[in-house]
């Protein structure tokens, strides 16, 4: 630890520290623009410029290291007089478009030119003149506004992993940009949009929309994979018009993937908004009550048995509790929430959650990777993995598909063959993960969501029981999600009770009457032709067609939700605007159904639902948090390892921006879909 | 392809080659180069590997340029992302991103040179190839014209660099004598064009004339 006296204030700050840091932990703003502290110093703004006792000229705080007994002034007349010059001159060649710029209202040049920049400007000649890049249908290029602070080339380089932007040519020709015109090929490319200080890489969805200070800005989680990523949604009336991230450590640090970000405007499109029953065949529009009703009189004498419930990918657990209540007060334990067929144990909560947690990514020192392609099935993940690898050796392994990950990754195999040579520890990789302190196994669903997937399942938990990764101080065995509702319904035993059906037993006419809670992800035409299906969800996807009633729910954004992510943290989301027409809030709808079926359900308020969720599982009463812990019990999930299949594993991801009813009604996703997924196809060929 | 304003490709319409191999010759010196760095530190050879590639360029078609597939081999090579190459390739002037001429004129024109006539040579330069701008290539394709910075050569200004060679103490007319030559296929020896030897005084030495620093005859 070092003294450092910044403006009279005494500070200790760890030796290797920048100024920067100490004038940061003294509590002096510093302005700047290069320097950001995810990324690596580049020093080449210069805005960041202190005054150090001693030394001739002022000094780039960002990029200088302390010294003990440093004496640093943030706001001396040199200082000021220094940061002045800077911003004129970054003011030389930057363009005075701010009324119509994006960025005005939140842009940093903006609001420290308010407090350096000059009344009006001494340079008299042309400004520059750059091109506009095309980096595809996300970020739009204004490159007159670019001040060349490089925070884009290396966050493209260092997070992403994916080096395709650069500084071509020199000096008054510097431009920023790919060199060869291509879209950016990161699922992380929407970040260079809150990355850049000014308004040179902006949203191009959202261009031209609205202003910052016209937003209402919720709290709240998302749901476009099972990260759980922090999000921040603006919304202006009743319109969700940009969704940013807000900072979380332990999730998704301060970055967010672009299906997350851009996909918002499938909530605007083919939404339900009023009910509709099927009368003669034809789905025609209805009221609550006949809704309702028509419901009542199909399930009137029907045994419990032959009523069954899906519970969809997005589904908050509000509305999983409530249907389950409902499903047992009619005497039906034919739950399942596993769409894709995945063959989960939900006997115990680490059998199917990322024990690790995400965070604890950063601590592993050895990983295998089974079925899972974390790039497209959860690509904030998938940078932490990277992050990890970017600080020190980090030995990555793959089983499934080979796919370019933004990282070395050694691929040992595509199939459950090499699951057996690793357990018998013929294969090579086997010493690698014995050898280390940490290993970690994530388990995708593609490599459970299959006939031997419970063997699969159990040989992995055999594997990380047998190279050391389940001990008292670390877990080491993951499961990686890809449906933000699913570890919250298997939280809630969402899955077939005592003698209750799969969804598998439920399909061709396995039961009369199917209640599918936004449930859009499997083959409707499985489902019998005699099957009554209600289908209770917010957008007329895969369901909605097949559905002989049709109950308008929220999305996301439009009720306060509790998910949990894949690593089994409990989050909320808040409200933030209504849903269209008559839509409602799905516990909700549930609540009422059950008066109209004569079996109410307990709870009339959120609150009252909650305390049932926290009744049900304690994990509900932790929102936030999420404990450590390692694994003492090393019994293993049901399934045998040794009946293992043959087929490759394939990741359930192919198409990473169309995965739900959400972007699948999203125009700017469809876009980006067109434009990356033939050249993901190419490559994969 | 995006244009490249430094290297002066604004504008105009050239063919990007779709292949670039490095040939036998490259590929030895190559070796040769990437022997120098430890293992690991092979980006280190960018710059070396950029001037083969441009060196093969001049073997094969005349033109010494590097074009996009070769950044790109280059990098493959190094096992580097191709935009790094491409920006150390676009930061340094003396490689050509756009096609030039059989013999490229780079024509001082800072203080020095400026002072000593390079106007007159730059004037003369385009009287002969008929060349009205910057970074343009003559009507014949020998001949492409591009103003440079310092040379470093200022004791002999002006200096007209013509392809790897210093050609000094130019003046209207040697430029013209000069470019004829090149014109005829001829390449006259580099060096000053009075004579003088390396950067001695002008009509020979002034001070130290008692001693001999001719080598024995």
């Amino acid at each position: 630890m070092v003294k450092v006296t910044v403006d009279g204030i005494v500070v200790e700050v760890p030796s290797g520290s920048t100024v920067l840091q100490a004038a940061e932990l003294a509590g002096r703003e510093i302005p700047r623009f290069c320097y950001h502290e995810r990324l690596s110093i580049a020093g080449n703004c210069r805005m960041c410029l202190v005054e150090v006792e001693k030394a001739p000229k002022p000094v780039a705080s960002c990029a200088y290291p302390v010294a003990d007994n440093m004496v640093v002034f943030t706001d001396s007349p040199m200082t000021r007089e220094a940061r002045r010059g800077v911003m004129e001159f970054l003011l030389i060649n930057h363009p005075l478009d701010c009324p119509i710029c994006d960025q005005g209202g939140e842009c940093d040049l903006q609001d420290q030119a308010v407090g350096y920049g000059r009344d009006h400007s001494r340079y008299a000649e042309n400004k520059r003149v750059v091109q506009d890049k095309n980096l595809g249908p996300l970020v739009k290029t204004v490159m007159t506004r670019c001040i060349q602070c490089t925070r884009c080339v290396r966050f493209a380089t260092e997070i992403a992993g994916v080096p395709e932007l650069g500084a071509t040519a020199r000096g008054e020709s510097m431009e920023i940009g790919t060199y060869v015109e291509h879209a950016l090929t990161s699922e992380l490319s929407g970040n260079l949009i809150d990355i850049c200080p000014v308004g040179a890489l902006t949203s191009k969805p959202y261009s031209f929309v609205t202003r910052p200070w016209e937003l209402k800005k919720t709290d709240s989680v998302d749901v476009m994979d099972a990260v759980g990523a922090s999000i921040r949604i603006d919304t202006r009336g009743a319109e969700v018009l940009r969704v940013l991230p807000r900072i979380n450590e332990d999730v998704n640090e301060e970055w967010l993937a672009d299906k997350s970000r851009f996909a918002i405007d499938g909530l605007k499109r083919r939404r339900l908004d009023t009910p509709w029953v099927r009368r003669d065949g034809k789905l025609r529009k209805a009221t609550w009550t006949e809704a309702f009703n028509a419901i009542a009189e199909k399930l009137h004498g029907v045994p419990g048995e032959r009523i069954g419930a899906i519970a969809g990918d997005l589904v908050d657990a509000e509305s999983v509790v409530a249907l389950k209540d409902l499903m047992g007060l009619l005497g039906s334990g034919n739950l399942d929430c596993r769409q894709d067929g995945a063959r989960i144990d939900g006997a115990r909560r680490d059998f199917y959650t990322f024990n690790t947690s995400i965070a604890g990514i950063e601590e592993a020192d050895a990983l295998l990777i089974v079925g899972s392609n974390p790039r497209r099935e959860a690509p904030l993940l998938n940078a932490r993995i990277r992050k990890r690898q970017v600080a020190g050796p980090f030995p990555v392994a793959v089983i499934g598909a080979p796919a370019e990950l933004t990282y070395d990754a050694t691929w040992i195999g595509d199939g459950p063959s090499t699951l057996t040579s690793l357990l018998d520890g013929s294969h090579e990789f086997a010493a690698v993960l014995r050898d280390a302190k940490r290993p970690m196994i994530i388990v995708g669903q593609g490599a459970i969501a299959r006939t031997d997937g419970a063997a699969v399942l159990a040989a992995c938990w055999k594997l990380a029981a047998q190279t050391g990764a389940l001990a008292p101080d670390w877990h080491g065995f993951n499961m990686l999600h890809i449906a933000a509702g699913r570890v919250g319904a298997l939280d809630l035993g969402f899955l077939p009770g005592p003698n209750g059906k799969n969804l598998d037993a439920m399909m061709g006419g396995g039961v009369d009457v199917l209640w599918l809670l936004a449930a859009d992800e499997f083959n409707m035409s499985r489902i019998g032709p005699q099957t009554f299906v209600v289908y209770q969800g917010h957008h007329g996807d895969a369901g909605a067609a097949r559905a002989d009633v049709i109950l308008p729910g929220a999305a996301y954004p439009e009720k306060n939700g509790t998910y949990v992510n894949t690593e089994g943290r409990a989050q909320r989301g808040l409200f933030a605007t209504f849903p269209p027409g008559d839509a409602r809030e799905d516990w909700k709808i549930l609540r009422a159904a059950s008066t109209v079926l004569g079996k109410p359900l307990p709870y009339d308020t959120l609150e009252a639902v909650r305390a049932r969720l926290e009744a049900a599982n304690p994990v509900f009463s932790r929102v936030g948090q999420l404990p450590r812990f390692g694994c003492s019990d090393h019994s293993g999930p049901a399934g045998d390892p040794a009946v293992l299949g043959e087929a490759p594993f394939v990741s359930p991801v192919s198409n990473y921006y169309q995965t739900d009813p959400i972007s699948r009604a999203s125009a700017t996703m469809a876009e980006c879909a067109a434009v990356y997924q033939p050249a993901l196809l190419i490559a994969a060929e | 392809m995006v244009d490249n304003i430094a290297n002066g490709s604004a504008g105009k319409d050239f063919v990007q080659p779709t292949h670039f191999a490095f040939d036998d010759e490259s590929n030895s010196e190559i070796e040769k180069v990437l022997a120098k760095y430890p293992p690991g530190k092979q980006a280190s050879g960018s710059l070396p590997l950029l001037f083969i590639a441009q060196g093969q360029m001049r073997r094969q078609t005349g033109s010494a340029w590097i074009p996009r597939v070769a950044m790109d081999a280059v990098a493959h090579r190094l096992g580097m992302p191709p935009i790094r190459i491409y920006e150390v390739a676009t930061f340094y002037l003396m490689f050509n991103t756009t096609p030039v001429g059989r013999y490229h004129l780079q024509l001082c024109t800072t203080t020095p040179c400026w002072l000593r006539g390079s106007d007159d040579v730059v004037a003369a330069c385009r009287k002969f190839t008929g060349i009205e701008g910057w970074h343009e290539t003559s009507a014949d394709g020998l001949f492409t014209m591009t103003e440079v910075e310092c040379l470093g050569a200022c004791v002999n200004a002006p200096i007209l660099q013509v392809n790897d060679d210093f050609y000094e103490d130019m003046d209207a007319a040697r430029t013209e004598e000069l470019l004829a030559a090149l014109k005829r296929g001829e390449v006259p020896k580099p060096g000053s064009m009075i004579g003088r030897m390396t950067s001695a005084p002008e009509g020979g030495p002034t001070t130290l004339t008692t001693l001999n620093f001719l080598p024995a005859e």
